[in-house]
Order: structure tokens, then sequence, then C-alpha cells
């Protein structure tokens, strides 16, 4: 044993380079495989109706005609308003965590921002059916709509069913808020101490510090985790399908029913009826796939450029 | 960067302005964990007097019938995700050791940047990806495919979390293991990943919390299924599948059923978060995030 100590571990490296090297190609592989699997998936519905299946808005299993137009604007709207709703609060409690908490409430107000990322999506889905929906049916969608004039706007019109495009970015709304705060917090401690010494040293004080010091700095890192925010949204599933009201009809209003492409897919996926449908579900998820992976490049692309800054 | 408008607004209006922007600030993270503490305080409240011992021992009963449990849908979960640990602990490992040790490398970046990605992609594409794979060929729903999904999701998370401890490591440690003679391998499985390991078992619990409550990879893998099952190769329930069915259904015996599941969920996993927050804490990682 004494005498082949070095080829014996010669040999033991050489698994050991191999192993580690194919674990870690495995990640591109995989994404690879995914592409081309979820494309192949897709192709028979996308080689039957071309560019149209982006643009058209009719979603008939029983004629074989499908466009994902409604679930597309549906996608957009409900996570263009949950990022409305979470970004100026995700980075509200961002600034208050790392700039002004007592170090006292730090940390428990820190925990619990980041609980709300632990909540598995179906049981928000849960609250939402239960909870959500009937607090928006009975008290929010009459509030906006005749309190508060608004029924006569495009956006707030037509009967308060409940389930709607504003219970989806809601829910989505809270669903998000931790991604883009914890992000934003990570980004605001990336900032040199200097930055904020120079600011306060000028006679700023400790808001026009944030305001003229570390948020143009971290900009374009919040841009960074607001993007990130925007591709958790545009996926999630299972709370928009329990609240979103399942309805392939575009509708400025958002008190009308809608559908997201993963709500789509989630939903009819069990009850297709054949494989054109099948496949038709399959190009949204495609879509989907194209959309989240663009928003995600980006995004990380941002924040890893402000992290670099800051090193 | 100070504007001059700023500077010449007297001192104690900038001050006020201050103080009521820190204080929306609070407000802002008053609101935020109030959705929280709401969820919370209903889970407890409508779920709590139906998580019994027969919600964790019996099977579900049929429309109509009051009672009932979920015993197949928590052994549907265990099993998913000891399927899914199989594969995504492993891979993340490996693919985080091969991370920390060629840094600064082109490949390394890349793979690193790509893990990322694919940490950020939505699960349902994930379900897709899985269901085109590994279910359509054989033409039916499996509990195998439904894990493997779940251990594709674990990957970039372990990896990520394995690189950044494996890291923190000192240069001093591995040092001295190879000038004792150690092998390279044998420095990083024994010397290096030992001294690691707090941390990768806090990033391997933070995946497994993170897929436990997965829904929609499930419906296109392991699909559900009303009885007792443990055969790989046939449709499984899972906690949260079963949480999904009962509460869109019309029954309120099954609304119920479908909050004391949701608690049971939740409840596993916060223990399961917590626990990642206390295997860090005990060791030595502390000192260095």
């Amino acid at each position: 044993m004494s005498s082949t100590p070095l080829h014996g571990a010669s040999v033991g490296d050489r698994i050991y380079r191999v192993a580690t090297t194919a674990f870690a190609l495995s990640i591109p592989l995989l994404l690879v495989l995914l592409s081309a699997e979820v494309a192949a998936a897709a192709w028979p519905a996308l080689k039957t109706f071309g560019f149209s299946f982006l643009t058209s808005s009719r979603w008939d299993a029983v004629a074989g005609e499908f466009g994902a137009a409604p679930a597309i604007y549906g996608t957009i709207v409900s996570s263009v308003l949950a990022l409305l709703v979470a970004t100026p609060l995700a980075i509200g409690v961002a600034i208050f965590l790392s700039e002004f908490a007592p170090s006292w409430l730090r940390q428990p107000v820190a925990f619990l921002v980041d609980l709300l990322a632990a909540i598995p999506s179906v049981v928000y889905g849960l609250w939402g059916i239960f909870v959500l929906v009937p607090l928006l049916r009975e008290h929010v969608m009459p509030l906006l709509a005749d309190r508060l004039h608004l029924g006569g706007t495009p956006f707030f019109s037509g009967p308060a069913y409940g389930p709607s495009m504003l219970a989806a970015g809601l829910i989505l709304a809270i669903m998000v808020l931790p991604y883009i705060s914890a992000v934003t917090r990570e980004v605001l401690m990336a900032v040199p101490r200097s930055q904020r010494e120079a600011a306060l040293a000028l006679g700023a004080t400790r808001w026009e510090m944030i305001r003229g010091a570390v948020l143009p700095y971290a900009s374009s890192g919040i841009l960074g985790g607001v993007i990130l925010g925007l591709g958790r949204a545009l996926g999630e599933t299972m709370a928009v399908t329990m609240v979103i009201g399942n309805r392939h009809e575009i509708s400025a209003s958002l008190f009308a029913p809608g559908y997201t492409m993963a709500s789509l897919i989630a939903n009819e996926f069990s009850e297709a009826t054949n494989d054109l449908h099948l496949s038709s579900l399959m190009a949204v998820g495609a879509v989907l796939l194209a959309v989240t992976l663009s928003v995600n490049v980006l995004a990380r692309w941002l924040v890893w450029r402000v992290q670099r800054q800051g090193r | 960067m100070m504007k001059a408008s700023v500077s010449r607004r007297s001192m104690r209006v900038r001050r006020a302005h201050s103080a009521a922007m820190i204080t929306l600030t609070l407000i802002a993270a008053l609101l935020a964990t109030l959705p929280l503490l709401l969820i919370l305080a209903l889970l407890l409240k409508q779920g709590a007097g139906a998580v019994n011992w027969a919600f964790f021992t019996a099977m579900p009963k049929p429309v109509g019938e009051a009672g009932g449990g979920m015993a197949n849908a928590m052994a549907g979960t265990v099993m998913l995700i000891g399927i899914a640990s199989l594969i995504g602990l492993p891979a993340g490992i490996g693919a985080g050791l091969y991370l920390a040790e060629h840094r600064g490398e082109r490949v390394a970046s890349i793979v690193r940047f790509l893990s990322d990605v694919l940490n950020g992609l939505p699960s349902i594409v994930i379900g897709i990806f899985a269901w085109q794979f590994l279910v359509r060929p054989v033409r039916h729903f499996s509990a195998l495919a439904g894990g493997i999904a779940l251990g594709v999701m674990m990957i970039p998370l372990v990896t990520r979390t394995t690189e950044e401890m494996v890291r923190l490591v000192p240069d001093a440690l591995r040092e001295a293991a190879l000038a004792l003679g150690f092998p390279r391998w044998r420095t990083s499985l024994t010397v290096v990943l030992r001294t690691a390991l707090p941390g990768i078992v806090t990033g391997a619990l933070v995946a497994v919390a993170r897929i436990a409550g997965e829904t929609a990879p499930l419906l296109f893998t392991a699909f559900g299924n009303q009885f007792w099952s443990t055969s790989l190769a046939q449709p499984v329930s899972a906690l949260p599948l079963q949480i999904f069915t009962y509460a869109i259904s019309p029954y309120d015996e099954w609304h119920v059923l479908a909050w004391a599941g949701a608690l049971v969920l939740l409840a596993l996993v916060l223990v399961i978060s917590l626990l990642a927050k206390f295997a860090t804490r005990s060791r030595f990682a502390r000192g260095s995030d």
C-alpha cells in the first residue's frame, strides 16, 4: 500500500475531477435539454398556427383553433400590476432594514419578510380563494367603482365577480415582494460606506443621503431585483390559477376574469381533449420559457454588474 | 450629487422630510409583514381544528363523508422529496465544488450564470419538460418523474450554497491536508467538504423547503392519486396537490381539509427552514457572512 499512494492519488484525482466537471456541466446540458423538449412538445401547434398563435384570441378546443393572445395579455397585465404594487413597498422595506431599523427590529422583520417567500404558492391560492377574493368582491371593488367613482373608467368597470385580474395582481404582489426586497437589500449593502459618509459630511439629512448617494449607486441593481421579481410573477402558477377566474378574453377591466400563460396550462392540461390542444398548451409553455429566460438573463446581468462594482 | 434646490430649504424642513420618509419605510415594512401574519392567523384558525391523528393516518374519504385524512399525500410528499434529494444533492454539491475550485475560470462563470437562470425558470416549465421527457414516452404519470422534476429544481439552489460555503473554507486547511500527503480528491471530500458541511446542510434544507410546497410541476408528473401508493412507476399524491384539489372543489368538508393540509404543509416548510437556520448557526460559517 505504501508503494502506490502516488499512483492511487492520481487515479482518484482524475475520477474526482471528471465527476465534479460532469455535475457542473449537467447544468448547461439540462437547460439545453429542457429547451429542446419544451420546443418539441410545442412544435405541432406552432407549425399549425404559426405566428398567429401569438396574436389570435380564439381558443376553441372543439374547432381546433388555438391562439394565446389573451393568456399573454393576462400574464403581462397581472405581472405589471404586481410590480406596481410590490416595488415601492419592497424598496421601502429594504431601505428600512438596511439603513434605519434598530437592531432589535431588524432580524425579526427581515425574517418575516423572508418567510413570505417560503409560503407555498398553493397556500397563497387557498388564502386567495377564501379571503382575498371575497374581500375584493364585497369591499374593495364596490369602493373603487362606486365610492371613488372609478366605475366609469374602463379599468374598473363591469360586474365584481371576485376572481379577477385584480386578485391575481395583488396576490402576485405579495408573492414577489420578498424577492425584490431581498435583492434590493443585498445591493444596498454593497454600496460602499464611503458613499454614505461623503453625503453626510456634506450636510445631507439621512433621507437625502439615501436619495442622493445610495439609491443612484444601487439603482441598476434594484432594477435587476425588480426584473427578477417580474420573472417570478410571469411564471407563478398555482396561486394565480386559483384566483384569476380562468377566462379566454381580453378585457381592459381589472375586475374581469382572465388567464395567464401559466394558469392556462395548469388549468387545461388534465382536460386537454386532443393532441393539438395539448400541443397548444405546450406552445404556451414554450412562449413562457422564452420570455422568462430573457427576463432572467437580463436581471442576473444587472445584479451581477452592481455587485462587481461594489467589491 | 446634492441638488441646489435641496440645500436651499431650511434645515428644519429637511429634517422633517427625512423623518417622514423614514417613517414611510417603516410603514412599508409593517405593510409587507401584514399579509404573512393574516395568513398564519387564518391557517391556525381554520386548519387547527381538523389536524388530528386521523388526518395523518387516514385515507381521503369520498365526497360527502366528513373526516378522512391525507396519509397517502404525506407519504407521497416524503417519497418525492427523497427522490428529488437523491438527484439534487449529489449533482448540486458536485457542481458547487467544481465552481468553488475553478473560480475565475470562464467555464465556471458560465455554469454559475446558467445555474442562476435555471433557478429563475418557472416551475411549471420544468414540469412540462419532465412530462415530455419522462412521462410521455412511457405513457403514464409516475412518482419517479415527479421526483426528478423536483430534483432538477433543487440542483441550482444546492449548487450556489455549496459553492459559497466551500469558498469560506480557509485555504490554509486545504494546504495543510495537501502538505500531509492527502491526494486532492480526499482533501476536497474529507477536509474541505467536512468543514463546509453545516453550510451545505443549510443549503440542502432550504432547497427541500422550497420544493416541498411545489405543486405546478407535479400536475404533469406525479399527477396525484387518491389511493395509497409507494411505487415509483405509479402516480402518487402529494400534500400540495391534495390541497389544490380540495381548495378548488365546491365541498365544505374538503375546504376544511384543504386548510388543515395547508397548515401541515406550512408547518413542515417552517420547521425545515428553522432547522436550516440552526444548522449554520452551530458551526464556523457564522462569522464570515
